[in-house]
């Protein structure tokens, strides 16, 4: 039997590193990618809960089905403002999108 | 090491090494590539967690359409970055530094969980219809479904909007 610490330990490595992608991507598409690892552990996380604690309950399982539904909704919205930038900027590097900074 | 935990133990250390690649490979493609690897890999531990109906949906959803989408994007943006340029911006340091001290914090508070125990699973009787049904369920969980509907529609409509051509006459660039 797997412990449950096991899934635990996996989902917080892939959070972490899909953390580091978002931080340190220069391209926002890449940025994209790192949100994506984030909600995949996330979501592994979730699954991991229900089957242990409580698989009877169904809540657990519409948790994870409305967590897919914002991921595909946040990265459609995300890319089809990646490229809507790239048409006006000719940029994709999240650093020379800077025209509100001070 | 029973064989349960030997699948886990292999198909985790894929899904991180792969999730590695991502955040790291030069070329995009290959990351969007290793993406679809480790969402591959992640599907094969809901399975591992006797859940095959979200398997089978976090192949849909995920691979077949968020993965496939970046790719799509990164090759339509694709001539502005050189594979040569560096693909890791310079606060990388901090950010690695982030990402262990966020490690280190969640695996101190696992470290608390109480000894290892998994109850049986229970069907319940109907299958999948359980499911179904209590999303529509006056009582169940329409509210976060039709809050997720509406989501979804005002994410289409907001997606076509925004990567719309810009028409002739319309406002160019601010620079």
């Amino acid at each position: 039997m797997v412990p449950l610490s096991w899934y635990l330990i996996l989902a917080a490595a892939i959070f972490c590193v899909g953390l580091f992608g978002v931080l340190a991507r220069r391209n926002a598409v890449a940025i994209i990618m790192g949100i994506e690892l984030m909600l995949n552990a996330v979501n592994l996380n979730l699954l991991a809960f229900w089957r242990y604690q409580n698989p009877a309950d169904v809540a657990g399982q519409v948790f994870v089905i409305i967590v897919f539904a914002v991921a595909a909704a946040e990265a459609a919205v995300g890319l089809a403002l990646i490229i809507s930038i790239y048409r006006r900027r000719s940029t994709v590097i999240a650093e020379d999108v800077d025209l509100l900074k001070w | 090491m029973t064989p349960e935990q030997l699948l886990f133990l292999a198909t985790g250390a894929f899904t991180l090494i792969a999730s590695i690649m991502v955040v790291t490979s030069p070329r995009l493609v290959h990351g969007g590539l290793w993406l679809i690897a480790a969402l591959a890999g992640t599907a094969v531990l809901f399975v591992l967690l006797e859940n095959g109906f979200l398997a089978v949906v976090q192949v849909a959803i995920y691979i077949d359409a968020i993965a496939i989408l970046i790719i799509i994007v990164v090759m339509l943006t694709r001539a502005v970055m050189k594979e040569t340029d560096p693909q890791i911006n310079r606060t990388w340091l901090l950010a690695s530094l982030a990402a262990l001290l966020l490690f280190g914090g969640l695996l101190a508070i696992i470290a608390l969980l109480g000894p290892a125990s998994r109850p049986a699973l229970v069907q319940p009787e109907g299958g999948l219809d359980v499911l179904g049904k209590a999303l529509v369920d006056v009582d169940g969980f329409i509210l976060p479904f039709e809050i997720a509907s509406v989501l979804l529609v005002a994410a289409l409509i907001g997606a076509i909007v925004v990567a719309r051509t810009p028409m002739r006459g319309e406002g160019g660039d601010w620079r």
